[in-house]
């Protein structure tokens, strides 16, 4: 129990036995947040949301899925048409996956407009990337579930792509699939990884990110440290209590999103193929690739930047690179300054184009390799996306290293 | 801790050896879990040799059969494919087929094939994973297309033999699978002439 707090009677007894209004005070009435949060601190209370989303309606869909190389596709088609609101709690999880990487890239990008990576932030930071990772082999072994074409085909080019490791390559592939070529084990186990183990993992380690959040205190847009200025009963004077304020200005940023979840799973869960891809609606056919094929959305960043290089082995490593340096992001900028408010010129062009970069990756991704936009193919398209996204990590490094940064002086206390 | 009065060797002593043994248990532990993810038995019994009848199959024409759960394609070149193979080894990555995990070694010669004429190929590519399609007719992909196999996911190349063309997104040539023939027109997929399996 925290000092000061008498609690008595029920609650009382269970403070006796269990910290329960500590921890009520440490994370909620008490944790002093930031007061200027603006619009982009709603991304992580709603991946939070959309986590819950997923792994309520996903226990749910468990309940009549079949994960085996001859039912799979059909338990779908019976969740669809039989199950009493199958659609729905499908369209829900299907939708959700989705709006999960929306809210994380956003969330993402929260953090490079306002250094929320910098010291002492890096291993919330490192934390928030491995919850990134795993959600990506989590949406990506579920995309296996419903055995359609392009399931099918997209984890035979994900699978093959261990392939790619010299000498053990091969073993390691036949290993993840368990079988010469993907099957239905292959199928089961993904479903075994996709219900169980990994989001177990993504609960931890969303648990060790919030408690690593709490410990250093939210980051703001100004980019001040709010705990320099705290007033005679410790509280920081820029500071306001994450309840009730923000429990409430979440629950608003909960009520628009549901606005456009909700309009995504009742009138266009498929999202124009975005989502759901075509490919998808014919079952799995071991003997026949699919015509073109494309990723979901949010991994087509990354597949562009494999395709781009033509060489196997260096496409591998290129993409892993491209993930690898947001992990040691922390360490690449040297700047003092967080806020994009007080950074240099050079930050904010250079965010831009990396904005840009991702965006225009993720396009090209989707779209056939040979398709010549502007007398330049996707594949050349892609190299200037590429080289775009490495410069942003490279010059970074530079103009922060050798100070060539010309930034504002950070005001004492939050403005605005 | 407290150290006073203990026998710190006989604790470091203690602390090694525990650490030791139980890492070593670990690692047997980690055995079983990890071997689980291999083929299992009926996985691999699956991947028994298929009979392929030939009798039928004319020139340009293919047959697709599969063998542990993996396309197996035979065809038959026609005799002015055949002869336009050599022709074709400087703009290929590999062209004598010096990679041995691709192909058997009575399979590494110019056709990539016992019989020059028949081809049996895993078409399977070996950028990642997708399956070409077959264009064994002249100018079908494009105007200088000898005939060959062409991968839609990301464009690699092959000649009539499965070789791969140089700069394309793929390494290595298509694999050929072990292979005989017991008769004139019959072949056994996934066995080697004398009973070996692959």
């Amino acid at each position: 129990m925290s000092e000061g707090t008498k609690t008595t009677g029920f609650v009382g007894w269970i403070d006796r036995r269990f910290p329960l209004t500590q921890l009520w005070e440490d994370h909620l009435s008490k944790y002093y947040a930031p007061k200027n949060f603006n619009i982009w601190y709603y991304f992580g209370s709603l991946a939070l949301l959309v986590l819950v989303n997923q792994i309520l309606t996903g226990i749910w869909l468990t309940m009549n899925y079949n994960p085996s190389a001859e039912g799979a596709f059909d338990s779908v088609l019976y969740i669809m048409r039989d199950v009493q609101w199958g659609w729905l709690i499908r369209y829900m999880h299907s939708t959700g996956a989705s709006a999960f990487f929306v809210v994380v890239y956003l969330h993402m990008f929260r953090a490079l407009l306002y250094g929320s990576y910098k010291k002492p932030r890096e291993l919330l930071w490192i934390f928030g990337m491995l919850i990134y990772v795993a959600l990506m082999a989590e949406a990506f072994m579920g995309y296996l579930l419903p055995w359609g074409q392009m399931s099918y085909w997209g984890a035979q080019v994900i699978t093959s792509l261990f392939g790619a490791i010299p000498g053990v390559g091969d073993a390691l592939m036949t290993w993840i699939r368990g079988d010469f070529n993907i099957s239905g084990v292959t199928l089961n186990r993904f479903f075994a990884l996709h219900v169980i183990a990994l989001p177990l993992v993504l609960v931890f380690l969303v648990v060790a990110h919030i408690l690593a959040l709490h410990e250093v205190g939210s980051n703001n847009p100004d980019g001040v440290d709010i705990k320099k200025n705290k007033d005679a009963n410790g509280v920081p004077k820029d500071g306001i209590p994450f309840h009730p304020y923000y429990t409430v200005k979440d629950l608003f940023g909960v009520g628009v999103f549901l606005f456009f979840f909700a309009a995504v799973v009742f009138f266009m869960p498929s999202f124009g193929g975005l989502f759901l891809e075509p490919p998808n609606f014919q079952p799995a056919d071991p003997l026949q690739t699919p015509a073109h094929i494309a990723p979901v959305w949010y991994f087509t960043a990354f597949y562009s930047i494999l395709r781009a290089v033509p060489d196997k082995l260096m496409g591998v490593i290129a993409m892993g690179t491209a993930i690898f340096l947001l992990f040691v992001l922390p360490w690449i900028d040297r700047g003092p300054v967080r806020s994009i408010r007080y950074r240099g010129f050079s930050y904010k062009v250079a965010l831009a184009l990396f904005a840009v970069a991702f965006v225009v990756l993720s396009y090209l991704g989707l779209q056939s390799p040979s398709m010549m936009i502007m007398g330049l193919s996707v594949k050349g398209w892609a190299r200037i996306g590429g080289v775009m996204y490495f410069a942003f990590f490279v010059f970074l490094w530079v103009y922060t290293f050798f100070g060539l940064e010309k930034t504002k002086p950070v005001p004492a206390r939050v403005k605005h | 801790m407290n150290q006073d009065g203990a026998d710190r060797s006989r604790r470091r002593f203690l602390t090694g050896a525990v650490t030791v043994v139980g890492g070593a248990g670990v690692v047997a532990t980690a055995v079983p879990f990890l071997s689980y993810w291999q083929p299992s038995a009926r996985a691999r019994a699956a991947g028994a040799p298929v009979e392929v009848d030939i009798s039928k199959l004319r020139a340009g024409q293919r047959i697709s059969v599969v063998w542990r759960g993996k396309p197996i394609w035979v065809y038959r070149r026609s005799e002015a494919a055949v002869d336009e193979l050599p022709q074709l080894n400087e703009r290929l990555s590999d062209p004598q087929s010096k990679v041995p995990s691709q192909q058997p070694p009575y399979a590494q010669n110019i056709t990539r094939s016992i019989r020059p004429e028949i081809g049996v190929l895993i078409p399977i590519c070996t950028h990642l994973g997708c399956i070409p399609l077959y264009r064994p007719e002249e100018g079908s992909v494009e105007a200088s297309w000898p005939g060959g196999f062409f991968c839609p996911c990301h464009g690699s190349k092959y000649d009539l033999a499965g070789r791969v063309y140089s700069g394309m997104p793929a390494p290595l040539n298509l694999q050929v699978p072990p292979y005989w023939y017991p008769a004139e027109n019959k072949l056994i997929v996934g066995e080697h002439q004398d009973g070996g399996a692959a």
